[in-house]
Formats: structure tokens, sequence, C-alpha cells
């Protein structure tokens, strides 16, 4: 699990365009949103299709985003239970 | 500064091709919207779309060539009607849509450019002026009037013309999409279980002049305000900041307090946050009693077109002394509670605040006077 | 000062790798790719605002034009009027390929809500919290005539002291801003020759 900790860390720094945020910085405890990285509903939303995209899991609920999205650990453990690629 | 007036409206919907048309099936409490089979990629989803082989018969066929898009057609079939004789060499002509022929961007990226399409209708109809072109998300329908309201206002015309237009598209619906800010199902605004938006399409017009026409409406404008939120570029203020103090400008240039609103057209798009936004600034301007109703249960959300639309409607039911239903509500689903409209009702409506709000943190608010 | 008469108070110009604020270069780049200019002015000027790497280009032009004069005059009631040619096309062209095959579906959020011209306005409010009206028009070249009477509407009625105007054009790495703050003072008299001879129409 720990390479696709750092695999969600590099992804969400591009995709989310976090560009003053360095990847080694983050820790993978850390709250996503709130405070912590400080990320909004739009980002929010673009995680759930980075899901869709690059692992071919469907979020149909926005609701289960805070719980999947409380950190990249349980980002990550999400994906290893649920990735269909 | 002149007063200035709105004397007539038309529109083109899924619910008619022209005011009257449109008006019956309010009156029925008839919605346009209905499950859409498929649009490009996407299948089985609830919107409300004109008719392609009706929209066809409607047209005149000698103003309309071959090459002529889906979106000019609809523009053209609005506008016939209330031309007239009224062109003359200041007449303003405004255009309000967010997307335009977006369409053109699956095969030529130059269609979609906005200008042509305003110069298109410029040319058609012989306008003398340069078109103006407001493209300001879901609160350009209000914007536009009140933008030909102010040049009416310093008399740089005497007349004007709004037009107002956008297209249900695969371009939209995927965006919204993307937003998870559609419904399944017919939208039910203010209510207890809404859940997002259905997306529509429709063209409407308002002639507005600075001077008192015999057998025009003369409903004068009294106020407006057009206030962004400074808050988030697609959530709205939770406190409604923006939407509050666009009413309030309003209400400060016309003179009048909220007592004296007899009916609100809301925006009402149905999701969670707009309409309990707009409750909450409703309730801080002492609106809460006021009959209120969405008309996006029945047209969908039709972005551009929508403040337009809606007002051409308010106006229409300002006329009638008769306000409309505000479908799919049953059940309060909003912190500060609102007098929304649960069926046809009939009453004396003498003035008439409409209001929107959209993405980038816009919104506006106009007040609208059968008496002058 | 004629009560009148409206003026010019500040004025930003973005076009040719060229920052100007006021007539006077303040910063040039090599840079000929937009984004990589856009962000160099940002931390040549230490903005330090991390929203504006989400910005799509034509609203970090936007932001970045607004944000040198709106600096020197703050104001929170100041309106903004912006306009430009292009709509949000540059943005919408990008929206367009991520629906284009049906194998690869999958439409951003992110980018799609940069498909409106007037999220630039929202951007610019949000970052200097100006809760005021504003209005983005679309046309072929920058109308003069209508942007100055929207500005004196909104000033003589009272419904605010200053208003940004200007011109934020952005489409396929073909760049140019031009915004000026208006008010009842100033140094520059506004008028159509000053916008004229500063602005490139096509």
């Amino acid at each position: 699990m720990e390479n696709l900790i750092e695999e969600l860390k590099h992804k969400i720094v591009e995709v989310l365009n976090l560009e003053d945020i360095n990847v080694e910085d983050i820790d993978a405890k850390d709250p996503l949103f709130g405070d912590g990285l400080g990320l909004d509903s739009i980002d929010a939303l673009e995680l759930i299709v980075l899901l869709d995209k690059d692992y071919g899991i469907k979020i149909s609920d926005p609701k289960q985003g805070k719980t999947i999205f409380q950190s990249i650990e349980t980002m990550a453990q999400y994906v290893t239970d649920n990735r269909t690629k | 500064m002149r007063n200035v007036f709105i004397q007539e409206s038309n529109l083109v919907s899924p619910l008619g091709f022209n005011l009257d048309e449109n008006w019956n099936s309010l009156l029925a409490n008839q919605t346009g919207i209905s499950k859409i089979n498929s649009l490009g990629n996407f299948k089985d989803f609830y919107a409300a779309r004109i008719d392609d082989v009706q929209l066809d018969l409607m047209l005149n066929k000698d103003f309309v060539g071959l090459e002529t898009s889906r979106i000019e057609k609809l523009l053209t079939l609005v506008l016939l009607p209330l031309i007239k004789d009224r062109i003359n060499e200041q007449t303003i002509l405004i255009l309000s849509t967010t997307k335009g022929n977006v369409n053109a961007l699956q095969n030529n990226l130059n269609e979609a450019f906005l200008s042509i399409l305003a110069n298109q209708i410029k040319n058609k109809f012989k306008f003398f002026t340069q078109p103006i072109i407001v493209s300001n998300a879901c609160t350009s329908g209000i914007l536009a009037v009140n933008v030909a309201k102010r040049l009416l206002q310093m008399n740089k015309a005497e007349n004007a013309f709004v037009i107002a237009v956008d297209e249900l598209t695969e371009f939209v619906v995927s965006g919204f999409n993307a937003f998870q800010a559609m419904s399944n199902e017919i939208c039910k605004p203010y209510d207890l279980h809404r859940k997002g938006v259905n997306l529509g399409e429709a063209a409407a017009v308002m002639y507005l002049t600075n001077f008192t026409e015999e057998n025009g409406l003369n409903y004068k404008i009294l106020g407006e305000g057009n206030i962004n939120d400074a808050n988030h570029i697609s959530g709205p203020s939770r406190t409604g900041e923006g939407l509050f103090l666009s009413i309030n400008s309003a209400f400060k240039e016309a003179k009048i307090s909220a007592k004296e609103i007899d009916y609100i057209s809301a925006h009402g798009t149905a999701t969670i946050y707009n309409d309990e936004m707009e409750a909450i600034a409703f309730n801080r301007l002492g609106l809460e009693d006021v009959e209120t109703n969405s008309l996006k249960a029945f047209y969908g959300h039709t972005l551009g077109a929508s403040g337009l639309l809606e007002l051409a409607l308010a106006c229409k039911q300002m006329q009638e002394n008769t306000l409309i239903k505000s479908l799919g509500f049953e059940e309060n689903g909003v912190s500060e509670s609102l007098n929304i409209l649960t069926q046809n009702q009939v009453k004396e409506v003498n003035i008439i605040l409409k209001t929107a709000s959209g993405f980038g943190g816009t919104n506006a608010a106009i007040i609208v006077s059968k008496n002058g | 000062m004629d009560k009148e008469k409206l003026y010019i108070k500040s004025f930003c110009q973005i076009s040719n790798q060229e920052v100007c604020l006021n007539d006077e270069l303040i910063f040039r780049s090599i840079e000929s790719d937009f984004n990589v200019f856009a962000k160099e002015i940002y931390q040549k000027f230490e903005i330090q605002y991390p929203k504006f790497h989400k910005m799509d280009a034509l609203c970090k032009l936007a932001f970045l034009s607004s944000e040198f004069v709106l600096n020197q005059n703050y104001n929170s009631e100041t309106a903004i009027i912006l306009a430009n040619h292009s709509s949000s096309l540059d943005t919408d062209v990008k929206h367009q390929k991520t629906i284009k095959n049906q194998e690869n579906y999958y439409p951003s959020p992110a980018v799609f809500v940069y498909t409106l011209p007037n999220i630039t306005i929202g951007e610019i409010s949000i970052r200097h919290q100006l809760k005021s009206e504003s209005a983005f028009f679309v046309d072929e070249d920058y109308p003069i005539e209508l942007i100055h009477q929207q500005a004196e509407y909104l000033i003589k009625s009272g419904k605010t002291t200053q208003v940004l105007c200007g011109w934020t054009e952005y489409f396929q790495n073909n760049y140019q801003a031009f915004v000026y703050l208006v008010g009842k003072e100033g140094n520059v008299p506004l008028e159509s020759k000053f916008i004229k001879e500063r602005i490139i129409n096509k």
C-alpha cells in the first residue's frame, strides 16, 4: 500500500494543481479537507473523477466522499478494496 | 434619467412556441421536462427539450436557410413577431447566452464565437447598431435587461430588444453531471427531497422602451442590482450575501420596501445549496411571506435564457393577476421557510421581484411595476 | 476636477510577454507560453494565492492584470466590467476534448467550471473581497462606449464609486489584457482615444 500512497500523493498534487505544495510534505494521515491540504468542493468532485478514471471506481453518492477522502491513507485503503483497474 | 418600460415579450420553449401557448401550459401545470432517451453519451435523463419536428414546422422557410444553426433558428422564431416597425438607427440589440452555438465545437470552432451568432441576428433583422452580448452565467438574462434599462435611462437609445437563448447540449449536460448536480427525476425546488437540477433549453425576447406605448404593457422597471458574492466560483454564499445586496440595491433604487412586493420569481434550481441560499437571503430581507415560485420544474434550468424567460412569465403572471404553482414543491426543505406557491393562485399583483444567481458568484435582481 | 467627468486612476497591460503598469514596464519575459509567463509573474511579484494555480489561462490573465491596479487603489465597492472576444472558448475546447470519445469519457468539474467567461470576475471578486456590481460582455473588439456608459451609470447612480473596466482576451496562447480603474478622480481623463491607443484590435 506504500506505493499506492506515494502514487496518490503525486496524482493529487498534479490533478488538483497544488503547485505550492511539496509531495514530501504531505503526511498520509493529514486531513485532505478543512485544515491540512484545505481542499474544496470542486476538488472533492475531481477526486471522484480520478477514482473513476485511474482505478475504475464509480462513486454514485458524493456524500460517500466524506469518509473516503478523509486522508490519503483512507483513500488508499478504499482504492485497494474497490479498484477494478 | 428616463423611465424604462417592458412592453412585450415572447418565448419559444418545450411548453410552446409563443407566450400564450407557454402561459396555457403553465396554467394547466404541465411540465416541459421529460425523460430524454439520448443526448450524445447521455441516456435516460430528465431534461426539457424543444421538439425538432415541431420547431421545423414553425419556421418561416423564407427567413431561414439550410445552413442556419438550430440556435439561430430558435432566436429567429422568438424575435420575428416582435420586430414590427420598431427598429430605428439607435435601437439596441442585446443577446444573453452562456454557451451560444457551443455545438459548433464539434465540427467548426469558428462558428462557436458568440459574436457570430449575434451578428447573424443583427443582419437578418437589419439592426443598425453593434449587438451587445452579455455572457454572465445564469444571471445573463436579467443582467441583459438591466444593461438595456441603463442605456435607455441615459437616453442612448429609445428602445431595445433583449434576446436570450441556450440549447440543451452534451457539452453542458456532461459538465453538470461531473458536478453531480443533476437530479434523476423531475426537479423539486425548495423541497426536502430535492436532488439537483434538470437542464433545459429555450429562447426568449423582451422589448423595452423609454416611452409609453398605447398598446404596450408599460410595465416600469423600478430598480435592479447585480452583485457578486465574492465567496466561491461554483458554490453560493452561505449567507446569500450577493443576492441580499442585489435585492437591497434594487429596493433602494426603487424606493420601496419588502412589503410592497406582491410576488417573487425566484431562481430555485433545486440544488441543496442554491435553494437554501435563497431562503436565507429572502428571510434576511423580510420577504419570507411573499408568494414565491420557481419555474425550474416546468422548464428546467435554461441557463442564459432562464432570467429572461422567467422575467417574461413574471410579467405575464402580473398581467393576469394569476400566480403559478411552484411545481415540484411538496414539503419545505430549506432552513428558513418561504411562502412557496403550492397551487395556482388568483391575486392582484402590482409589483414583482425577479432574482437569479449563477456560477462565478453572480446574482441579479430586478423589480417591475404594473402601474408606473 | 469636473464633477461630471470621469478619470482613469490606474491601468495595466499584459501582452507580448510584458507587463506594464501606468505605461511603465514592470516585467518582461522571454517565455512565449502564456501559462509559464503567468507563473513567472506570480512568482516575481510574490503573489501567494494558491488558488491561482487552479485557474484557467483566461482567469490567470484577468487576475494578474487586475492585481496590479487594485493593489494600489483598493475599495471594497469596486465594480467590475470586463469584456473579450473569445468568451471562455479556450477552456471550452478543453472540455469538449474530454467528451469526444466514449471510450475515454472523463469530463472534469475543475475544467467545466471555467467554461464561463464571468468566472474571471468571480476570481477577482473573491481575491479582493469585492461584493459589487459586475458584468461580462463579449464582442469582436473592445466595446469602449458600452463599457464607459455602464461605468458612468454605476458611478452617477451612486451604486459605486469606482469601476474596474477592461479587455481580457485569451485564446490558444494569443492573449491581451488591458484593465483600468475608473472613478471621479485621477490623472488621466476617461477618453476613448486613450484606450484605443493601448488596445490592439483585430
